[in-house]
């Protein structure tokens, strides 16, 4: 009984950011009572059993777990390439205030040997640009398609899970594996780092020293601007998702977008049109590491990830809500 | 009368009809009407639009036009609070192969938001006792036969008590004990008073479950009615088994008889509008040795044959 005034609690403080979810359930709860069904008043403690469902069907995947295992791997790689190439006790170049630069390698790896904790943003820095948004696309082309190919969308849709509602709840875990796949590379290479290097205070980009504690607050906060890197590349595997009844298809495409797109961005002659990438500002995440931090391109990379969001969001949303389920 | 009986009914449909995009007329015009309480059988060839049609009721394909009710409430419009009440095995089962039969069920049922959590863990354990799957609560799903996937299929529409049941090939890939136990499993829901939709290519099935049927052939409804008066409405046949078979149909093409078929001993045609008496006596005239004469009461099939002018035997 106590369980389910609770629920409604949650219900109440939640309206505002699930509006549209609310008052569907609430009609649907009415309706129930009318016709004298269960009886009972579903909470939108309920409504979430299908996005504690879709986690635990995506995490129980072993696609799934292959990716994040590569994804951990990365680390451990980096971890001992950089060992083995400085074992014999030479640096591998580059002072403090090195990280960022330029074409030798991922940013921030002259500084391993110094410091284990800098090995958490190479990792960052070494996955961003394709593993972790492959990765994403992998999971958010499978998310529609997949469950379309399978057939299983047709009987969680007339359970019924209701399309709108179900929609939200692949993005909610798509974005969860984005946040979870971004974590995995971090907690490995913080682990890896530990274990090869010493641990200590942190040198930022601007050459001013910080505590490793200050240190490790500061890869939390990267970790989470990776994470948020990936909401853009998440709405447009999903939306390419809805398009198709293959899941192979839609995480080909996804991805081939995702190559696509580092391409252009590299094409001086695409300039104007460079900022409207997604992977654009990705790098951004170094800037975290400066003292003061540099906010501007942080601000542009989340609004940049914010439109993609919302413009291939309604494009998903207008799609999946349209379109007839033959499969 | 009219309104009573549209208050009665389980499913209606009024001038349903879907084109698909490549110009193609699934389902045209139908007047469909499920009463309530009976066990519906949904007839038809493959192709005939079975399918189109029981995704447009189930709200998974908007209809090109017309209109669709199912429990009095228009579909798709309705399909929040109508689908909870109603369970459903479209066109075979789907599972995720690497879950459990448990967890399968446990995620279909977490996609209602109307299915209480607290109970859920108990409703699948009874539902799959129901179709006789305890046994392989916890194996993995693709490691499950064809007849085991279409029982778990079964069971995630028995997930709550529903007034509505929308089946679609219920027996197929069971064995005949796995059928004959699906067939008591929908007579045990009828009984208690839930309206069952069964679409079939099993005639006999059809025959021996439903009280109601409906036949479908290129996307029209041919006829729907009580089983007993459709098999009533096809003739039965004159059956004649003798040692001289094609004597014996040489002298009934003579009297009369149409479409003379001849398999072995036995001599079977369209009876003739007069008294078949004076038949077997021609028979016997003509020196013909009768064994057996008679006529066979008209089934199902036949009178499916009868309207659709096909075979029925495109099992798929």
């Amino acid at each position: 009984m106590s369980r389910v005034e609770q629920g409604d609690t949650t219900a109440d403080g939640a309206t505002a950011s699930d509006a549209a979810t609310t008052s569907a359930t609430a009609t649907a709860s009415f309706a129930v009572a009318g016709a004298g069904g269960s009886g009972r008043v579903p909470s939108l403690l309920w409504t979430f059993g299908l996005f504690r469902s879709e986690l635990v069907t995506t995490f129980r995947r072993w696609r799934t777990l292959a990716l994040l295992a590569v994804l951990a791997a990365v680390p451990i790689l980096v971890g001992i390439a950089v060992k083995i190439e400085t074992g014999d006790g030479s640096s591998m170049g580059g002072g403090p205030g090195g990280g960022g630069g330029g074409g030798e390698g991922p940013a921030f790896i002259a500084q391993i040997t110094n410091n284990g904790l800098f090995l958490v943003f190479t990792a960052l820095a070494a996955t961003l640009p394709f593993f972790l948004p492959m990765a994403v696309g992998v999971v958010a082309g499978d998310a529609i398609a997949g469950e379309a190919g399978g057939g299983t969308l047709r009987y969680l849709l007339v359970a019924p899970a209701g399309r709108t509602r179900l929609l939200l709840t692949k993005y909610a875990s798509v974005m969860t594996f984005c946040l979870v796949a971004t974590l995995v590379v971090a907690a490995s290479a913080l682990a890896v780092g530990a274990l090869l290097f010493p641990l200590g205070e942190v040198t930022t980009i601007s050459g001013t020293r910080i505590g490793f504690g200050e240190g490790l607050f500061r890869a939390l906060l990267i970790a989470l601007a990776v994470a948020a890197s990936l909401i853009g590349i998440a709405a447009l595997g999903l939306f390419v998702s809805t398009l198709t009844n293959s899941g192979i298809a839609a995480m080909a495409t996804t991805v081939g977008l995702l190559i696509t797109v580092q391409i252009l961005d590299q094409i001086p002659q695409l300039d104007a049109l460079h900022p409207y990438f997604f992977s654009h500002y990705w790098l951004s995440f170094a800037d975290l590491m400066r003292e003061p931090v540099y906010w501007d391109e942080l601000q542009r990379n989340l609004g940049l990830q914010a439109l993609y969001a919302a413009v291939f969001g309604s494009a998903a949303w207008a799609r999946f809500t349209s379109r007839d389920i033959t499969t | 009368m009219q309104e009573q009986s549209a208050a009665a009914a389980v499913i209606s449909t009024r001038a349903l009809t879907k084109r698909y995009r490549g110009g193609q007329l699934a389902v045209d015009g139908l007047d469909l009407t499920v009463p309530a309480g009976s066990v519906f059988g949904f007839l038809g060839p493959n192709g005939s639009g079975k399918t189109t049609t029981i995704r447009m009721l189930m709200g998974l394909i908007e209809p090109t036009s017309g209109t669709a009710e199912v429990l009095g409430r228009p579909m798709p419009r309705a399909a929040r609070t109508v689908l909870p009440e109603v369970g459903a095995l479209i066109e075979g089962p789907a599972l995720y192969g690497f879950l459990s039969g448990r967890d399968n069920l446990l995620r279909y049922d977490a996609a209602d938001p109307t299915a209480d959590p607290r109970t859920r863990r108990a409703r699948v354990e009874t539902a799959l006792d129901r179709v006789g799957l305890t046994a392989a609560i916890g194996k993995k799903a693709k490691a499950y036969s064809l007849g085991m996937k279409q029982r778990l299929g079964l069971a995630a529409a028995l997930l709550r008590p529903r007034r509505l049941l929308v089946l679609d090939e219920p027996t197929n890939g069971l064995d005949p004990q796995g059928m004959r136990e699906i067939r008591a499993l929908v007579r045990a829901l009828a009984s208690d008073g839930t309206t069952v939709f069964l679409s079939s290519h099993l005639l006999d099935e059809i025959e021996q479950v439903c009280t109601h049927a409906a036949v479908m052939a290129q996307g029209r409804l041919i006829t729907q009615g009580p089983v007993a008066e459709l098999a009533a409405g096809a003739r039965g046949r004159l059956v004649v088994t003798t040692p001289d078979p094609a004597d014996a149909a040489r002298v009934l093409k003579e009297q009369g008889v149409g479409d003379v078929v001849v398999t072995e001993d036995r001599v079977t045609g369209e009876p003739p509008d007069r008294d078949l008496a004076e038949l077997n006596a021609a028979l016997v005239t003509a020196g013909v040795r009768v064994r057996g004469f008679g006529v066979e009461r008209a089934s199902l099939e036949d009178a499916f044959v009868a309207l659709t002018g096909e075979g029925f035997d495109v099992a798929g």
